[in-house]
């Protein structure tokens, strides 16, 4: 290259580069938007079925139960409003996955209306809520994940 | 009294960070031959000896649990073996804080003590900077996390260490990852003292190169430390979870990896000088920031540890005012840096600056990708990021990257033509279109680890090509190390794209004496039964788990119950082959006294932090090869010099 404006080129060139990679991200991420979702979102405007998503809330109080193949768990989480997903899950429940507490589940819709979780994302610190599900105040369940809260005072 | 000690001596640090800043800073406005100048040196010396010291008082003081102090009696514990008493100083806010402010110090006093090749006018510049920097952090440390604080009445036992942290990576990960983390700062102190007095030249970039090589190799080491620790203790038999706080240590790397390959161009060729500037502020920025993002646990994230929101706002206002400083300083200074050599396209100056945008191409998606959740809660929006996000979008740019790192070190400084090079890049071409028809084939596999796959045995294979036709024994010690470093990513995508290509899992709930079978394995479980620990109780299974029929070795996996503080944790095993590792965890008891086990049998799994060590290996090398050529061309400047001078008294 004999341009004598060499600096500038290269200049130019690495902004393309780096707004294109931006804007690309951007339009990715406003895919993620619908990425996370809070129970009474699911029941507003639930999800493709198959989709991969987020769900969080707080794990309702006595609905954790076994089935007969020894690995399979179902339990509902609920939200504001009386909203409640019935979720289905195989695998061992993370250490510190507590009825009443808070729990995101990785996972997608199927048809029937539930959610079958391929991870659980419980607090695994004793002092650890998962943001999504702070500020849910109003929620009676929040207390409830609260007093199972270990302080250190 | 060691722990007042400790506090002492923070103090003392911050007074002397206060001097060399100002020493610095007048000595290169009035002209660095003065008095004050000397005194420079010597306080970013004594600083870092002061601060060790603090850190030592701190070790102290857990290694012997003196509960008076309100850190050891929220933290630790008189029943924790004596390694995680240690380790567990840096496992909580202030004593990494501590550790952050201790690398700083020892960094800053590792130039000023070796640092003889910058301009002294420059150096001085760059030390104030160092001193301006570490003076901000002390006040973070002094002013709202006193690591030393004492209780008014002793506690009469310590609160304990969460016990995912009592685990010899919290030994290993926190510090070599802020040695790398933090030892950028003297890179973006070089780029500050650069930007002062307007001297960017190729002697500047070889001066600053060891000092990158040996923060990104650290860093390096650190990532690749806490990819393992997270992989066996989360107990979820993943390696990379795309977590905030896992990029925020990807984001230094990147922007460091950027800055070595491009204080490269601007050492040999002296191009790329503001580009090189940009990229030493960036980097350290990248590791603030990150520190921020941990620190202040302000996202959502798997591995946060001992976060404290009310503190966030004064690492967010520390990060404004040497971030915002340095790009100001930037601003006005960049202009009056002339331009560099010039270069044609195909060269290794082209494919370098490929290298660069594609970097920080990445660097910029994963930066939104993170910081995503925080613009969008500012509209009362919650969202979470994951891979569905960053593995497809960074993907885009890291292929084409990993393609341009296969034959830009082929290249030639300058000018080269592509003929000449036309067999090795048909080689590599072919290698790659192979792969992927070969594998596509036989594995019918999904787009990503077919890619990684194919694109890791062609630049596997490139990535030797530099030494062709040369003598291996007078090949620089420099370029064994970029060779093995080109390497080692080759490995490292290789065991990820093996990961998630051919992981096998078994969810299974078994009675004692039942088995199953994951991949090639048959695993039988023998018994469970109760054991204590030092500081906990656990069930352990007695698993009996055979390769392909062949000999059955005994693995122990746990639910473990600590009870200080109480918590119950599980302790998966690996059984690790030179071809994968089986990943085996028991969860608790299942229905109708069958126990649940969860194993995965993932082929190659091992190669991706094999491949993070050879990266670290590579950039090893290239610091001993750097020095060691500095170091024998300064000896021979010294000879020459004093022949002369023999010359000159003879005459």
């Amino acid at each position: 290259m004999k341009a004598k404006h060499q600096r500038l080129v290269l200049v130019v060139l690495a902004l393309i580069a780096l707004v294109g990679a931006s804007l690309l991200a951007v339009y990715a991420l406003r895919n993620q938007a619908n990425y996370f979702y809070l129970p009474e979102q699911i029941v507003a405007e639930p999800p493709e079925p198959g989709q991969a998503v987020r769900l969080g809330g707080m794990v309702e109080a006595g609905s954790l139960q076994k089935l007969a193949d020894g690995v399979t768990v179902t339990f509902a989480v609920t939200g504001r409003d009386n909203s409640r997903i019935p979720v289905r899950y195989a695998g061992i429940l993370p250490d510190l996955f507590v009825e009443g507490s808070g729990v995101v589940a990785e996972g997608r819709l199927n048809s029937g209306g539930t959610f079958v979780a391929d991870n659980l994302l419980a607090k695994h610190d004793e002092n650890y809520v998962p943001r999504e599900l702070e500020g849910m105040s109003e929620h009676q369940a929040a207390e409830m994940a609260e007093d199972t809260t270990v302080g250190l005072e | 009294m060691i722990a007042e000690l400790g506090l002492a001596a923070l103090w003392l640090a911050a007074a002397l960070a206060v001097l060399q800043l100002s020493c610095g800073a007048l000595s290169v406005w009035s002209g660095a031959d003065n008095e004050i100048a000397q005194l420079t040196r010597p306080a970013a010396i004594l600083q870092g000896g002061l601060v060790g010291t603090a850190f030592g008082a701190l070790l102290w003081v857990f290694g012997i649990t003196d509960l008076s102090v309100k850190l050891v009696a929220m933290n630790s514990h008189t029943m924790k073996p004596l390694i995680f008493k240690l380790s567990g100083a840096w496992g909580n806010h202030e004593g990494s804080m501590l550790l952050w402010v201790t690398v700083m110090a020892l960094a800053g006093a590792l130039i000023a003590a070796v640092e003889r090749r910058l301009p002294e006018r420059t150096m001085q510049a760059t030390l104030a900077a160092q001193g301006f920097v570490a003076l901000g952090f002390y006040a973070f440390l002094l002013l709202s996390s006193n690591p030393f604080e004492r209780l008014a009445q002793p506690a009469p036992e310590g609160l304990g260490l969460n016990p995912l942290l009592q685990d010899i990576g919290l030994a290993l990960h926190p510090p070599t990852l802020y040695f790398g983390y933090v030892g950028l700062s003297v890179a973006f102190s070089f780029a500050v003292g650069a930007l002062v007095t307007k001297q960017v030249t190729p002697a500047f970039a070889r001066a600053m190169r060891p000092w990158i090589l040996g923060a990104w190799t650290f860093l390096t080491l650190g990532i690749a430390a806490g990819s393992y620790w997270a992989y066996y203790e989360l107990g979820w038999g993943g390696y990379w979870f795309w977590d905030p706080v896992e990029n925020a240590s990807l984001m230094p790397w990147l922007a460091a990896t950027a800055l070595l390959h491009s204080a490269g161009v601007l050492a040999s060729r002296d191009a790329l000088r503001v580009w090189t500037i940009m990229l030493g502020v960036v980097a350290f920025s990248m590791s603030m920031l990150g520190t921020f993002l941990v620190r202040s646990g302000i996202l959502t994230s798997v591995h946060a540890f001992a976060v404290d929101p009310e503190r966030g706002s004064f690492i967010l206002f520390l990060l404004a005012l040497y971030i915002g400083g340095a790009l100001l300083l930037f601003a006005l200074r960049a202009g009056s840096i002339s331009e560099g050599e010039r270069f044609s396209v195909a060269s290794k100056e082209g494919a370098l600056v490929v290298n660069n945008v594609m970097l920080s191409a990445i660097l910029a998606v994963v930066l939104l990708g993170t910081l995503y959740p925080l613009l969008t809660e500012a509209f009362d929006i919650r969202v979470s990021v994951g891979p569905p996000y960053f593995n497809p979008v960074s993907a885009i740019f890291v292929f084409p990257m990993l393609a341009v790192m296969a034959v830009g070190p082929l290249l030639r400084w300058r000018r080269d033509n592509w003929g000449r090079i036309s067999r090795e890049l048909a080689l590599t071409a072919a290698l790659t279109i192979a792969a992927i028809g070969l594998l596509a084939v036989i594995f019918g596999m999904a787009v990503l680890p077919l890619l990684g796959l194919s694109f890791a045995f062609a630049l596997g294979v490139a990535s030797f090509l530099p030494l062709r036709g040369r003598k291996l024994t007078r090949v620089p010690l420099a370029t064994w190390g970029m060779v093995i470093a080109h390497f080692g990513i080759a490995v490292s995508l290789f065991g990820m794209a093996s990961e998630s290509a051919f992981s096998e899992e078994r969810l299974a709930a078994l009675e004692e004496g039942q088995q199953t079978s994951v991949g090639p394995w048959q695993v039988r479980l023998d018994g469970v039964e109760p054991i204590a620990g030092p500081n906990w109780t656990a069930l352990s299974g007695r698993l009996l788990a055979a390769y392909k029929g062949g000999e059955a070795v005994e693995i122990e996996p746990q639910s473990r119950n600590f009870w200080a503080p109480p918590q119950q944790t599980t302790e998966s095993v690996l059984v690790t082959r030179w071809n994968g590792q089986l990943y085996a965890v028991m969860g608790g008891e299942g229905v109708d006294g069958r126990w649940q086990l969860r194993l995965w049998w993932k082929p190659f799994v091992t190669f991706i932090w094999y491949g993070g060590l050879l990266i670290a290996l590579g950039g090893a090398f290239a610091l001993v090869g750097r020095v060691r050529t500095d170091v024998k061309r300064r000896s021979a400047e010294r000879r020459i010099a004093a022949r002369r001078r023999d010359e000159e008294a003879m005459l």
